[in-house]
């Protein structure tokens, strides 16, 4: 802001008027409060803030050079991750699709259902994976049943609002062509709706594998299952450079998930 | 089914099959059924420990309804610390992922400087929030300054990555005219650049609040600070109505901040 643009403001062009003009800085007023707030109020011993650089640094020292003896136990810990974004991506599948179909408004049969099938998609949704993990860790023990559940229930709200989405997207003349030779109910499903929602229906599930195997290796953290266990014990044993060496296993693992994913998609889609 | 009625032609319409070579179509599915069935083989399901989890389901529920709001107090300043671990984190990784999206960009970025910003934005995203946390506890220590830094690397990989896609795709002419009037580098990335990407960056910035609210309830859960401390306290003592009263109100929060984003942004947009 150069001072004399003020003076010259009332002969240019202009970009917002007055009550925008208002708007804009009663926003960045409020904006700049909130952030004082948040600052002044946080819980935060502020020498620790000046010395982190410091401690991030010595505790990068600490895991360098990686000590990849360990290899073996953290190549199998990654596949059983790997298993568990798979086979809950899988399962997911089962679920989602009839509940994308009560939740669409389109196929849906009566308003309950259409409600039934909203609240299960926002439920999912709202409860981060960790959380459900948590939660199915406390049913069912530890291990790998608790964090496909969790990867699950977390995929079904995901599966199912995208896919409930494509299905009131479709092109309503082949159902009502189905339903006038009167095709059953089963019927006009699959040769009416399947088709149509099937290059949706893959790439949905081919995009949520992928982000499932960032989700599965964090279960191990709360005890349901993959490298986070492994993870989790070298760091309460500060065994600082298998640390290091999990957390490259880790960016080595989510680049060749996306390498799948980006070879799929271009074969699907 | 073919039906004899002299032309030899079948008389009932099949479905072309989505894939049309039947050995792919076959292989495919052994291949799924068998890495299905290893998948299951090799994850260590504790069947007996799993057995027991319906009685224990149903303590859990059964304690955990109905959902006690008595400690409300706890409630509160969980979410407050959360409120702001984000708000913080945001304004820190927007900030600082404008830098990393200028590195990222292969149009205004020299290679090897193109190819440094890109590794920190694919790091950043590989990793789950989480598993950053769990570092920045052991470097920092407890409480929210881990969680702070945590959410700020998370927006600097996602804002990062989607600002410098951004900025690889706007209109170059204005780069060019400034650097034909014989401007700085800096110069034309303040004038020419920033401002196409402005608008971007403020839509960015909203969603990016709102999701580092989501991850702030889970970064507690390994010690980071915010509610995902208190939900796992709760868990831990076998608090459940509490846990549950934490869970709603986590729930409650999303949707608001959901759709108070969803319409901040469709304001700018």
């Amino acid at each position: 802001m150069v001072d004399h643009a003020d003076a010259l403001a009332d002969r240019v062009w202009r970009r917002y008027d007055r009550k925008q003009r208002l708007i804009r800085y009663a926003v960045l007023l409020a904006t700049v409060l909130v952030i004082y707030w948040a600052v002044r109020d946080i819980d935060i011993f502020w020498p620790w803030v000046w010395d982190a650089p410091n401690q991030i640094s010595r505790l990068g020292a600490r895991m360098w050079p990686p000590d990849p003896s360990r290899l073996a136990a953290i190549v199998n810990a990654l596949l059983e991750t790997v298993h568990i974004a798979t086979l809950a991506t899988a399962l997911t599948i089962f679920i989602a699709l009839p509940v994308s179909y009560i939740a669409a408004q389109n196929t849906t049969p009566n308003r309950a259902c259409l409600w039934l099938g909203r609240f299960i998609l926002v439920a999912s949704r709202s409860v981060n994976t960790i959380i459900w993990a948590l939660l199915f860790v406390a049913i069912f023990g530890p291990g790998v049943l608790a964090g496909i559940l969790a990867i699950m229930f977390r995929s079904v709200g995901f599966i199912g609002k995208l896919m409930g989405e494509a299905i009131e997207e479709i092109d309503r003349r082949p159902v009502e062509a189905m339903e006038a030779t009167g095709a059953s109910k089963a019927k006009v499903i699959a040769y009416a709706i399947v088709p149509q929602v099937m290059p949706a229906f893959f790439a949905i599930v081919i995009l949520r594998w992928d982000i499932n195997i960032r989700e599965s290796t964090v279960l191990g953290l709360v005890g349901a299952g993959g490298i986070g266990v492994i993870l989790q014990g070298a760091i309460d044993t500060f065994a600082w450079p298998t640390v290091a060496t999990i957390l490259i296993a880790i960016v080595v693992l989510v680049l060749i998930g996306e390498a799948i994913t980006s070879l799929l998609r271009g074969k699907v889609l | 089914m073919t039906r004899p009625d002299g032309t030899g032609l079948p008389r009932t319409w099949r479905k072309p099959p989505f894939i049309a070579n039947p050995a792919l179509r076959y292989g495919l599915w052994l291949a799924a059924t068998v890495y299905l069935v290893w998948a299951l083989g090799s994850l260590p399901f504790n069947w007996e420990r799993i057995g027991e989890g319906l009685p224990r389901a149903a303590r859990i529920f059964g304690g955990g309804f109905p959902p006690s709001f008595e400690r409300s107090g706890l409630l509160i300043s969980g979410f407050k610390e959360s409120f702001q671990i984000a708000i913080l984190a945001t304004l820190l990784g927007v900030a600082l992922s404008i830098p990393f999206a200028v590195m990222a960009a292969k149009n205004v970025a020299p290679r090897p400087i193109y190819l440094f910003g890109r590794a920190v934005i694919i790091v950043s995203r590989s990793f789950h929030p989480v598993i950053v946390a769990i570092l920045f506890v052991a470097a920092v220590g407890f409480g929210p300054l881990a969680g702070i830094l945590t959410l700020t690397i998370y927006s600097i990989g996602f804002v990062g990555k989607l600002l410098a896609e951004e900025i690889e795709e706007i209109d170059w002419g204005q780069v060019e005219a400034m650097k034909a009037a014989g401007a700085g580098y800096l110069a034309t990335l303040v004038y020419a650049v920033f401002p196409q990407i402005l608008p971007r960056q403020v839509g960015l910035s909203m969603y990016q609040l709102d999701s580092n609210l989501r991850a702030s309830a889970v970064v507690g859960i390994v010690g980071a600070g915010g509610i995902g401390g208190t939900l796992m306290n709760a868990f831990g003592r076998y608090d459940y109505d509490f846990a549950f009263a934490i869970l709603l109100t986590i729930i409650a929060v999303i949707l608001v901040s959901e759709g108070i984003s969803g319409w901040v942004r469709k304001q700018i947009w």
